[in-house]
C-alpha cells in the first residue's frame, strides 16, 4: 500500500464522516438500485461475493489446525464431513521449530514496528505544527515541496539509501536502517494529514495560549497534542499496519539477516523454499495476521479512518 | 541477539530519539524575540526536512542518475537502459503485465466494491458483511498471497486435491490446472489476489459516498419517474463520481507498485513479472543496478499521469 494520492487524503472528512452525521433509515439511491435487481438475485450475488472473500481465508485457517498428514491427504473442506483430529502442533512447530522458528521473527516485527510508528508521528507532528502555526521564510514553498514528495515511490530511494546505510552510517542489517527508512517514507503523508487537522483548530485558542505566555513547545505538547489524539491515532494505526505488513523495505535493508528480519520476510521466504509445507505456511501466515486482525477488530472505526486517510501507501 | 536484548535496543532507541528531538526543542525555546521564532521554527521543522532531504530527495536524484549509467555505476550509457526496457522482449513483457494489472485491478475492485456496497446497503447485517470484505486490507500481501496460493494448489488429476479450484475442476470431470505456471493466464490469477485485497477499500469509500447523497435529490428524481437501474446510472453514479475517481486512481497507484504478491507467488517467473518486481530482481538478484534504477524511474514517471488525472477530474467536479 507510498505514497497515496493527495486526493485520497481528503476522504476521511468528505466521505467517511458523513454517514454518521446524516444517517437516515429509509430510502437511498443504493437501496433503489438494489431493489431494481429483484431481491433474491441481489442477495445471491452479495452472498457469492461474501463467500469468495471469506472462503480462502477460512480454508487456510482450518488447514492450520489439521495434522500434517491430513493436509496432504485431503482438502480442508473434508473436515465438515470427517473432522479427523485437530491440533495446535503446526503452530508450535512454526513458532519454535528449529528450521523455522517464527517466534524470533515475531519479536523482530514488534521491535521494528513500535519505533517506526512513534518516530514519524513525533517528527511529522512537529513539522506540521510549524507549517500550520509558525511564521518563517519559505514556509509555503517548503510545505508544497513536502506535499509533492508524496508521489515519489519509495523504490526510487531504496538503493542509494541502502548505500548510505552500508557505507556512511554503518547501519546495514540493523533495526536502525528500517526504523529510519519507515520514518522517512511516512513523513510526507503524515505531515500533510496532521497539518490538515492542525489547521482545523481555532486560531483564537492558540493565540490565547500564546498571549498567556506559553511558548511553542508548551502549546504543542500541552494544548495541541491532546486535541489531535484522534488524528494521531488514525494515522498511527495506518502506519502500524503499513510497517507490520511491509515486505519490500525490510527485504531490502534486512533481508539476509534472520536476527533482525520481520515475519513477512521469513514467511515470504518459506513460501519460496518450502512451498509445499502447508502445515508450516498456514500456521505461519496466521501468526503474521493475528495482530493486525486483532487491531482491526478492536479499533475498527479508527482503523477504517486511518486506512482511508492513508489510501494506498507504497 | 536475545529477545530481551532486542527490546532493550528498542527502548534505548526510543529514549534516544526522545532526548534528541525534545532536547533540540528545549534549547530552541530558550531563544526569544524575532530571532527566537526563527530558531524555534527550524527546530520544529528541521528534523523532518533533514530526513526527507537526505533519505528521499537525495537518493531519488542518485537513482535518476544511476538509470543513465551501466551496472557498475561508473560510466554513462545514455538512454541504453531505457532502450533495453522498451525493446527487449522479456522486459517489454514486464511493461505489458504491469499495464494489464493497472487496467484490470482498479476497475474490477471498484466494480465489485460498488456492487457489494449497493447490495448490502441497509441490510440487517451490513456492518458484519462489510467487515468480511474489508478484512483482507488488514493483512499483509504476503499472507494474502499464501492464502491464495493454497486455493490454486496443483496436484495431478488422479491424486486427491487439496486446492479448492482444482478440486472443483476435478469434480466437474476436468483435468487439474497449473494456475501459476501457465502464462499468460497466470497473471490474471495473481491479479485476482490484488482485487481481493482492494475491493474492501473501494466498498468502504463508495458505501460512505452513497450514504451521503442527500435524500431530496433521490426524492426529486423519483417524482420525475426515475427508478431502479436508471436511478443508479443517472443519479447515484454522478453523485459519487468524485469518490469513484479517488478509488480508481488510489488503487491504480497501489497496483502500479505491486511487489509482494508477485514476489511471493511466482517471484516473477513464468512471465508474471511486473515493474516493481523487476526493479527488485534487476537491482538485487542480477546486479543490473542501472536497469533496476531505470525501472524505478519508470515507476515514478507512471505515477504522475494518474495523480494528474485525479487532480484534473476532481477540479472539474468542483
Amino acid at each position: 500500500m507510498s505514497t497515496s494520492t493527495p486526493q485520497a487524503v481528503a476522504t476521511p472528512d468528505d466521505v467517511v464522516e458523513q454517514p454518521r452525521r446524516q444517517r437516515r433509515p429509509r430510502k437511498s439511491a443504493a437501496g433503489n438500485a438494489a431493489r431494481a435487481v429483484t431481491s433474491p438475485w441481489a442477495s445471491l450475488v452479495a452472498v457469492i461475493i461474501a463467500a469468495l472473500w471469506t472462503v480462502p481465508t477460512l480454508g487456510l485457517l482450518i488447514t492450520s489446525f489439521r495434522r500434517q498428514i491430513d493436509i496432504q491427504r485431503s482438502g480442508w473442506w473434508t473436515v465438515f464431513t470427517d473432522p479427523g483430529e485437530l491440533t495446535l502442533a503446526n503452530y508450535k512447530e512454526a513458532l519454535t521449530g528449529g528450521s523455522t522458528g517464527l517466534g524470533q521473527f515475531f519479536v523482530n516485527t514488534v521491535v521494528i514496528t513500535i519505533p517506526a510508528v512513534l518516530l514519524p508521528l513525533l517528527l511529522a507532528s512537529l513539522a506540521a505544527y510549524a507549517f500550520a502555526w509558525m511564521d518563517f521564510p519559505g514556509r509555503n514553498t517548503l510545505f508544497v515541496a513536502v506535499f509533492a514528495l508524496q508521489i515519489v515511490p519509495l523504490q526510487v530511494a531504496l538503493i542509494p539509501l541502502l548505500d548510505i546505510y552500508v557505507n556512511t552510517l554503518h547501519l546495514a542489517n540493523t533495526y536502525w536502517s528500517v526504523w529510519l527508512s519507515h520514518t522517512i517514507f511516512a513523513l510526507p503523508l503524515a505531515i500533510f494529514l496532521i497539518h490538515n487537522f492542525m489547521k482545523e483548530i481555532p486560531k483564537e485558542l492558540l493565540e490565547a495560549a500564546r498571549v498567556d505566555g506559553a511558548g511553542h513547545v508548551r502549546v504543542f505538547f500541552q494544548l495541541l497534542l491532546p486535541l489531535l489524539t484522534p488524528a494521531l491515532a488514525a494515522f498511527g494505526i495506518f502506519q502500524f499496519l503499513w510497517v507490520w505488513n511491509d515486505l519490500l523495505v525490510s527485504l531490502v535493508f534486512l533481508g539476509g539477516t534472520p536476527d533482525v528480519a520481520p515475519l513477512t520476510v521469513r514467511v515470504a521466504e518459506l513460501s519460496g523454499t518450502r512451498g509445499n509445507a502447508w502445515f508450516l505456511l498456514s500456521a505461519g501466515a496466521f501468526i503474521s495476521m493475528v495482530v493486525p486482525v486483532a487491531v482491526f477488530l478492536a479499533l475498527q472505526r479508527y482503523f477504517v479512518r486511518g486506512l482511508l486517510a492513508g489510501g494506498l501507501k507504497g | 541477539m536475545s529477545t530481551t536484548g532486542k527490546f532493550v535496543q528498542m527502548f534505548v532507541a526510543l529514549g534516544l530519539f526522545a532526548i534528541v528531538f525534545i532536547g533540540i526543542l528545549l534549547i530552541a525555546a530558550r531563544f526569544s524575540g524575532r530571532r527566537g521564532e526563527r530558531v524555534q521554527a527550524v527546530s520544529f521543522v528541521g528534523p523532518a526536512l533533514l530526513f526527507l532531504a537526505v533519505g528521499l530527495m537525495y537518493p531519488a536524484i542518485l537513482t535518476i542518475i544511476a538509470s543513465f549509467q551501466n551496472s557498475a555505476g561508473d560510466a554513462s550509457v545514455g538512454l541504453q537502459n531505457y532502450i533495453d526496457i522498451f525493446t527487449k522482449p522479456e522486459l517489454l513483457l514486464v511493461l505489458r503485465n504491469t499495464a494489464v494489472w493497472v487496467v484490470l485491478v482498479p476497475f474490477l475492485a471498484t466494480a465489485i466494491g460498488l456492487a457489494y456496497a449497493i447490495l448490502i446497503d441497509r441490510a440487517r447485517v451490513e456492518a458484519f458483511a462489510k467487515a468480511l470484505i474489508f478484512l483482507p486490507m488488514a493483512i499483509s500481501m504476503v499472507a494474502a498471497s499464501i492464502i491464495w496460493k493454497f486455493m490454486y494448489e496443483y496436484r495431478p488429476t488422479a491424486r486427491p486435491q487439496i486446492g479448492v479450484f482444482n478440486a472443483i475442476l476435478k469434480e466437474l470431470g476436468l483435468d487439474t490446472y497449473q494456475f501459476l505456471l501457465n502464462d499468460p493466464a497466470n497473471t490474471l490469477f495473481l491479479i485476482a489476489i490484488m482485487v481481493w485485497i482492494q475491493a474492501g477499500f473501494a466498498m468502504t469509500v463508495l458505501s460512505a459516498a452513497i450514504k451521503s447523497i442527500p435524500d431530496d435529490i433521490i426524492e426529486a428524481a423519483k417524482l420525475d419517474g426515475v427508478d431502479g437501474l436508471k436511478m443508479f446510472r443517472w443519479v447515484t453514479l454522478p453523485s459519487i463520481r468524485p469518490a469513484v475517481i479517488v478509488v480508481l486512481t488510489t488503487i491504480g497507484i497501489g497496483t502500479l507498485k505491486v511487489f509482494d504478491i508477485v514476489r511471493t507467488m511466482t517471484g516473477g517467473q513464468f512471465n508474471t513479472s511486473v515493474i516493481a518486481n523487476e526493479f527488485y530482481n534487476q537491482s538485487f538478484r542480477y546486479d543490473q543496478s542501472g536497469l533496476g534504477a531505470a525501472f524505478a524511474v519508470i515507476l515514478f514517471v507512471l505515477v504522475i499521469p494518474i495523480v494528474a488525472y485525479n487532480v484534473v477530474q476532481l477540479r472539474k467536479d468542483l
